[in-house]
């Protein structure tokens, strides 16, 4: 074989085995999940092979099904605000401060290292009728009683804020950092004020970053399973609980994979919409 | 006056990130017997309760074995993906590299449904070795982000130098480009077990009745109630998933350094 061939060969000799696992343990279990969901589940627990369409048409017909779906996204897209707004200053600050940026942006990067359960549950302590919100209230004499703050939909979206921040904040730091500081001080020099000269110049050049912290938040917050159950109550169920319910609970997997291939296609076309207009890289930068 | 805001708001943002964890690590020494507020007094009460309870033990080895498996299988695979899309002009390299990291794009939740119904269909049904299948799945994506963003620092000459002073392929890659690689590959295997040691959504589909992990175990004990012994063991967790990384971090410091002297 010609040295040329073999130096062609390699770096799919280098790729098989990754791409090999892609391929058999996510790109065909994703198109059997489609299959499966036209199958239907007997009474007698089997699965009925054929191409039924009962499934489909009462997640797609049910308002229960549609309900859970836009409280999910309602819940996400809150999350993302809240995001935005409590992590752009704080990007901001890192971005512009001269102060110790590495350890700051350290500091950032911790929680990622926390255990999620961990964070989550972290909370109970705080909000909890023993936590210490509720003991600090108490001993100042504001309440006698200790009141229940826990398990309803404020309490999900704090701890999806919680978990999904440094997300945000890394993906505007990124898009900050980018900015020609030219571009600012040009535009001071030329008389804007200093909110002007962020509102025209600063802003503007950060949104690519602001937009895919955006994504993540979204599509992260609204295809969450654990934090509904620890933080929510029993009507703040989002769309993977249902999707465990089926799956673990009822044991119903035909309908399982109808309500996972609708989670997907719902989050895979916000992806889409991203992609058309803003593409991936600015992604990419703020995963690596 | 503007900035000053800033800078408060940032501390605040801080002090949000971190505040619940403190309280968690806070809790965990309190003598108070339901371990919960009022903080009566400094005791390792819950750790000894947590070193007692054979549960936990179980998870924590099954988190260890588990997070071990995946972040070796994990990272070669990872590796020699990076090394392809880095090294060689590959046709279609952008649908590759989007493939590679497709596991993040797609919601846990579904990913798990999928790997569980599509491993059942074949007759393997939920085991350790579905969990490890589904949490390499899962890595690899992290994995590759990681080790390729090392690997564009490495440069091909010296690789080129050594064949062309006689070395063989196989000689080049354990001699030169192995050890050169050396951080990115610990950087990889530690970002793979962390994720895995972490992971919750994917490992609750996957695991097998009585096996449990540190995160499934803390979920199935929250169900109760809030026990001490689960701040016990978050202040753990909690120096496991940030003290090994920083130790690991600055071990991979120090070979970087012996490299470059």
């Amino acid at each position: 074989m010609s040295i040329e061939k073999r130096e062609a060969r390699q770096p799919w000799i280098l790729l098989s085995p990754a791409l090999t696992s892609i391929l058999l343990l996510l790109i065909v279990p994703l198109i059997f999940i489609v299959v499966y969901s036209f199958w239907l589940r007997t009474a007698t627990g089997a699965d009925q092979v054929g191409f039924y369409l009962e499934n489909w048409a009462e997640v797609l017909s049910d308002a229960f099904y549609r309900e859970i779906l836009f409280q999910t996204l309602w819940i996400a897209f809150l999350t993302t605000v809240v995001c935005a707004l409590m992590g752009y200053p704080a990007a901001y600050f890192i971005a512009r401060s001269n102060g110790n940026k590495a350890v700051m942006l350290l500091l950032l990067m911790l929680p990622f290292w926390i255990s999620y359960i961990i964070r989550t549950m972290s909370w109970i302590n705080i909000l909890g009728v023993s936590g210490a919100f509720n003991t600090f209230l108490i001993s100042i004499g504001v309440i006698d009683e200790p009141i229940q703050m826990l398990y309803n939909q404020v309490t999900v979206i704090l701890g999806l804020v919680h978990f999904l921040l440094p997300f945000m904040i890394l993906n505007i730091y990124v898009s900050l950092e980018d900015i020609d500081i030219n571009l600012e001080d040009a535009a001071c020099s030329l008389g804007a004020p200093r909110w002007k000269t962020f509102l025209e110049v600063t802003l503007p050049l950060s949104l690519p970053g602001l937009a895919a912290g955006g994504l993540l938040c979204f599509v992260l917050g609204a295809g969450t399973y654990i934090t509904p159950v620890i933080l929510g109550g029993p009507r703040d169920a989002m769309f993977a609980n249902l999707v465990f319910e089926a799956i673990i609970t009822q044991l119903d997997w035909p309908m399982g994979s109808v309500l996972s291939l609708v989670l997907i296609a719902v989050l895979g076309s916000i992806v889409l919409v991203y992609n058309r207009f803003l593409g991936m890289r600015q992604l990419m930068k703020g995963l690596s | 006056m503007g900035w000053n805001l800033i800078r408060f708001s940032t501390i605040l943002v801080y002090l949000f990130m971190f505040l619940p964890v403190a309280v968690v690590v806070l809790l965990s020494f309190n003598a108070n017997q339901f371990g919960s507020f009022p903080i009566t007094g400094f005791s390792f009460r819950w750790f000894v309760a947590l070193a007692e309870n054979e549960a936990i033990i179980r998870a924590f080895k099954t988190s260890l074995l588990l997070g071990f498996l995946t972040s070796i299988i994990s990272t070669t695979l990872g590796v020699l993906a990076s090394l392809a899309l880095v090294r060689y002009k590959v046709p279609g390299g952008n649908f590759i590299s989007t493939l590679l990291i497709a596991p993040i794009l797609v919601p846990e939740v579904v990913l798990a449904v999928a790997l569980l119904l599509f491993l059942n269909f074949l007759s393997f049904h939920k085991s350790f070795f579905m969990l490890l299948m589904g949490h390499v799945i899962f890595t690899l994506p992290f994995v590759v982000l990681v080790v390729q963003a090392r690997l564009i620092g490495i440069r091909r000459d010296v690789e080129e130098a050594a064949m062309s002073l006689g070395a063989t392929p196989v000689q080049t890659f354990f001699q030169i480009t192995l050890p050169l690689l050396a951080p990115a590959v610990f950087a990889g295997m530690l970002f793979a077990f962390t994720i895995s040691f972490d992971d919750i959504t994917g490992t609750l589909f996957w695991k097998p009745g009585g096996v449990e992990t540190v995160p499934t175990q803390i979920f199935a004990m929250l169900r109760n109630s809030i026990s001490p012994e689960i701040n016990a063991l978050g202040s753990v967790m909690i120096f496991f998933t940030v003290g090994v990384p920083l130790i690991g971090a600055a071990i991979a410091r120090r070979i970087a350094n012996k490299q470059s002297q």
